[in-house]
Parts: C-alpha cells; structure tokens; sequence
C-alpha cells in the first residue's frame, strides 16, 4: 500500500450559472485526504457538500483550483479522461443503490469491468463478481435481482460494484439516506472493515451518528470548510449492531 | 472501443425488456415481410412475362408487313400486304447469320370433323416453325418441308382444338375439314397455355403456309416473316442487314419510312417487362413505406427507452462508460431490434409468398438480392433511427442524469 495524501484540493471553487445569476457552490476549499482515511463530509443541505462530491468523484470539474488524484492532475481533463479516471481510480455507492433493474446482482458488480481497458473473458468476469459479492456477504445471491433483494442487500450489490476495479477511493453519497437504522449500521460495518483493509472512504452524510463511524469528519458551510477534526469517540459497527441485536430478538 | 462489451451491454438490456423489444421489431418484421412479398410478387410476374416471351423462341426477329408510322395511312402489323414470299427467300439466302425463316400467314375460320365444329385460328407456317418457336409434339409427326413446296393438306393441331373436336380420341390421321377443303392431321402440339394478352396459344391449326395461302387464306403476301439467328450476339446486325435488304428489295428510297416493322424478342420483351417492372417497383415502395414507419416505431421506443433509463445512463457513466460507449450501445441495440426484426420478416415475407403462390396461385419470386437489400435496408433503419436517440443518451450529464427521478 502506497501512503501519502490521494485526494489534494488546492482552492478548488466551483461557479454555476443559473440565468443571470452565478451561484457560488464552492468557494476556495484546500483538503488533503490520505491514503486509507474514513472521512465523512458533512454539511446542510446548500452547504457545498454535494457539489464537492462531484468534484472529488470525477464527475464535475472544478472552475478554479487545482484537483490532484492518486498525484496526477484530474482538473484539466476531459469528458472521457474523467470516465476513465472513475472507472479505474473510484468506486461510487449511491443514496438510492443506482442498480440496473431486471438485472442480476452478479451483472451489475460485472458493470464497471465492462467498461474497464481489461478484456476479460465471460468466465473472469463472472469469477471476480462473485468474489467480491462474497466479501460484501452475498455470497449465494448472486443471481438474484435487486427486486429480491432487501434494501441493505441492495446497498451491499452497490458496494461489491463499487469495489470490483480495486478503486483508489470509494465515495458514498448518503449510503444509508435509504436504509432503516440496523441496516446503515451494517452498512456502516462493511464501511469500516473495507476500510480496516486499506481502502479509503470518502462519505457524504447529514447525519451525525452515521458521520460517527468515520475516522475523520469535515463540516462544510456556504461552500467552505467550517470544520475539520479526527472522530474522538469512534462507533464501532459490530459493537453498535450488538446492542440493537437483542431489541431485534424480542420482536 | 471495446466492441464485444458493448455488444454484451446492449444484448443484455434488450432481454431485460423482451416485450418492448419484440414489440418494436414487429414494425420492422411486418415491414420487410412486406417489402419481400411485394417484390416477391413483382418478380414473379415479371418472370411469368419473361418466360411467355421466351416461349416466342431463342433470337427470333419478326418482321411484319406494313408500317406502324408511315405518314398519312397507317395501317396495322401485318395490315398492308408488303412481304412477299420472295422476301422470306432472300433473307434466307442474304443473312448469312440467320439460321430458320418461317414465312407466316394468319386466320380464323371455323373447322369441322364428323359432327363437331370449332372456330380456331390457322397458322400457315414453314417447316422450321415449330423448332423455332420449340414447340414439340406430344404426338404424330410435324409436317415437313416437301409438304410446304408440294402445298399438301396437312397441319399440325394444338391440344384445345384437338379437345374441342375430338374429345378424348386420337386426332392423328384423322380428317380435318377447313373451309371444307379435308386436311389430314400428322400431329398434336404440347400445350403452352396462355399467352402474355391472354389469348389460348393452344387453340391453333398449324399448316404449310403454302397450303394455307392456296386454299385457307387466299391472298399473296406474308402477314410476317419469323427469323430465328443462330448467334443471339448478331441479332443487331441480322436486323440491319435484313432492314437495307427489305428497303432494297422494296425500291424504298432513303429518307422514306419502311413498309415493314421489325421487330426483336429483346424489344417485345423489353416492353412487356417494363409494365410489370412498374408494377415491382410501385408495390416495394408501398412496402417500403411500412418499413419506414417501422423504424420511426424504434426510434420512438428509443427515446422512451433513453427517458426511462436516464438513471441507468448516468451510473453507467458514473462507473467509467464513455459517452462513445452509451452512443453504440444504444446504436447496438436499435440496430440489433431492426436486423433481427429485418431476419424473422424475411422469413415470414419468404412464408407470405409461398402461401400467395399455393393459395392465390400467384407466381412469386424471391432473390437473393432482394433478401440482401431488404436485410441492409433494416440494418440501416436501425442506424438512421437509432442515431438521435443514441446521441441524446450519450450527452446525457452523468451528474443530472444519476439524479434524474
């Protein structure tokens, strides 16, 4: 595992034009994120969070400022460069799962190898899909459509997919805006052991316990950085699930 | 371009809607079903013209007494008597390339035998008439070229006329009485069913034409002179050639019409097709239209497929798709609805023909190239069609799109 920063934000701004007029999302942000970091980005709705989100996922450019991946420049490229930037460095896990309907969890991790530079073989894919559903724990559904599966399970197929190209970075966007609170928890487990492994975890969130998973939280405002710190009192998923396991049993 | 992937993607989203899908390429099957049954027809027709010009015989050039454009009177084919049988000899002995001449003179009169009578038409022809125009025998003999010099009565008689006179008996060696004169008949031709106006070829007494003129038709000259050439490439310049031997022979000088037309079996051909040509054509538009509605039908599900799958769109995008590899995987799978569509319509375009054929008895014929350009055709719908909802899709921005709800 390679170490140093992999994430470097230097005075990033980001400027929409809405009519005549210009809305400043972001206003100067500078964050540096190292290597294996569990950071949870925090903020209000308007805050800035989601437009940095973009940003750091490769799915927008930064109007000004400089944006440094894995140390090679991801502002100055194009539509296709970013593409294959987020196939190649980033893993995204979406609020809503974001899984073809009507199609097999196995197809779905299968996805972003498709649209990988590899050429694997039907035989590949299929073996490297059903490793990595097995490492979520799905091991047995992969055959299964999202339409069988229970929400967390679905958030699990959109980890394994997330995580099938071996990803620099994994950004969550409200992983568990969806879920009930047992399953954000699970979902905050697989989080913490991924990341126990090395990998590192950018996650969106509004809500503090979920944020309290994190190893780090940053707390945005108006396009700014309010608030930067390392999580004191850290939540432990399988401690947590333990304590919500016996109200679950009385049921 | 990873074009074994994209095929994958885009043949796994058109399962994941088999309904749709087979919905859509109902509008393409139904369309080149109908473009290869409609030309199918065309071409059956066509080759039916074709096959009853044939029948005329290999490189025949007919040459008819009278003008078709002779300034002032005009008279019909064969109207005006301008052949002489001495034209029929000299094209014999002058064309070297002409193999058979068969100098002909037409009638109709009515005919008689024992108590049945018939009113059929009277052929006097040469002795090579019969192999010019390959027409055997299914019994008897033809008569031969002594009976033509000698004007013997004798004829050859077509299966209708033989039908109608003497039923299921053997007419050869029988007596026929023409305009009372008894002619003995030596044979009975194999029937060749109706010609391309509709008239019975079968309903025909052949004779000398010798024997004919001197005591069925009375007159002269010829009504037309049949001339078969032995190299179908010297057609041309057999036609010239009998053309300045007839203007020759006739003391026409130049610059006054012929009194005479010829004819070639390409030219009779040529125009007889042209009809159903049209016909071909006009019926394959028609069909052609369904097929362009079939594929304004893709490019409609297109576009609601490109709507509905918005979402899709974007996180296909967001894990690494190009926006070159949402283009053709939409382009794939429009092109994949009209080619499988344009197949399965061949195959039920090639079925409504038989069934046109065995039902409706309608002669019909299937080509390879009209198979070929009805499957490119539907290829191509499929690129045209599916190109601007394609595009739509690939300019999708994944940051809208993976919040499109």
């Amino acid at each position: 595992m390679k170490n140093g920063e992999v994430v470097k934000l230097t005075d990033v701004h980001k400027t929409y034009q809405t009519g005549d007029v210009e809305v400043h999302a972001v206003r100067g942000v500078s964050l540096e994120i190292q290597r294996g970091e569990f950071v949870a980005l925090m903020g209000a709705s308007g805050s800035g969070k989601s437009t940095l989100m973009n940003i750091l996922g490769c799915l927008d450019r930064p109007t000004s400022g400089r944006y440094l991946l894995d140390d090679a420049d991801v502002s100055v490229l194009d539509r296709d460069q970013l593409a294959d930037i987020r196939n190649h460095k980033l893993g995204f896990v979406f609020q809503s799962f974001n899984l073809l309907p009507r199609t097999s969890a196995r197809e779905n991790v299968e996805l972003p190898l498709l649209y990988g530079t590899h050429r694997l073989t039907h035989a590949q894919l299929r073996e490297k899909a059903d490793s990595v559903l097995a490492s979520v724990g799905l091991a047995g559904r992969e055959d299964h459509h999202p339409s069988q599966l229970s929400g967390g399970q679905q958030q699990r197929v959109a980890i394994a997919r997330a995580l099938v190209n071996d990803p620099e970075v994994v950004l969550a966007d409200e992983p568990t805006g969806n879920l009930d609170s047992r399953t954000s928890v699970e979902i905050m487990g697989i989080f913490q052991q991924l990341n126990e492994r090395g990998i590192t975890i950018i996650m969106v969130t509004h809500e503090q316990d979920i944020a309290a998973y994190a190893r780090r939280n940053v707390v945005m405002r108006d396009g700014l950085i309010l608030n930067d710190f390392r999580v004191t009192q850290r939540l432990d998923a399988a401690t947590e699930l333990g304590k919500i396991a016996p109200i679950d049993s009385q049921i | 371009m990873k074009v074994g992937s994209t095929l994958n993607i885009a043949l796994r989203a058109l399962r994941r809607n088999k309904m749709r899908s087979v919905l859509t390429a109902l509008g393409i099957i139904i369309g080149v079903a109908a473009v290869i049954a409609m030309v199918g027809i065309g071409n059956g027709a066509k080759a039916q013209v074709e096959a009853q010009i044939a029948s005329l015989g290999q490189n025949v050039i007919l040459i008819f007494s009278g003008s078709t454009t002779s300034s002032g009177i005009r008279t019909g084919w064969g109207g005006a008597g301008t052949l002489k049988i001495e034209d029929a000899e000299a094209i014999r002995r002058e064309v070297p390339s002409v193999a058979a001449v068969s100098e002909e003179v037409v009638s109709t009169t009515q005919v008689a035998a024992g108590n049945q009578n018939w009113f059929t038409r009277i052929y006097g022809e040469s002795a090579d008439y019969l192999d010019i125009r390959q027409w055997p025998l299914v019994d008897g003999a033809p008569f031969t070229a002594q009976d033509v010099r000698s004007a013997n009565k004798v004829c050859v008689i077509g299966r209708t006329t033989a039908s109608q006179i003497y039923g299921n008996d053997d007419p050869v060696g029988q007596i026929l009485r023409i305009k009372n004169v008894p002619f003995t008949i030596t044979g009975v031709l194999t029937q060749k069913g109706l010609s391309t106006q509709g008239v019975d070829q079968d309903d025909i007494v052949i004779m000398p034409y010798t024997s004919a003129m001197k005591r069925v038709v009375g007159g002269t000259t010829l009504r037309n002179i049949n001339v078969q050439i032995g190299d179908g490439r010297q057609i041309q310049a057999a036609q010239q050639q009998i053309i300045a031997l007839l203007r020759q022979r006739h003391n026409i000088r130049p610059g006054r019409d012929d009194d005479f037309t010829v004819r070639n079996q390409q030219e009779i051909a040529d125009a007889a097709t042209a009809t159903t040509a049209v016909m071909t054509v006009l019926l394959g538009s028609i069909a052609g239209v369904s097929l362009v509605v079939g594929g304004i039908g893709i490019m409609n599900i297109m576009l609601v497929s490109v709507t509905e799958r918005t979402r899709e769109i974007g996180t296909r995008m967001a894990v690494g798709a190009h926006g070159n590899d949402i283009l053709m995987q939409f382009l794939i799978e429009a092109v994949t609805l009209s080619s499988v569509g344009g197949v399965i319509g061949i195959i039920f375009g090639i079925g409504a023909s038989k069934i046109l054929s065995s039902y409706a008895h309608w002669p019909t014929l299937i080509s390879i190239s009209s198979i070929v350009v009805a499957f490119l055709f539907s290829a191509a719908v499929g690129i045209f069609f599916g190109f601007y909802p394609a595009r739509k899709a690939a300019a999708l921005d994944p940051i809208e799109a993976l919040r499109y709800e």
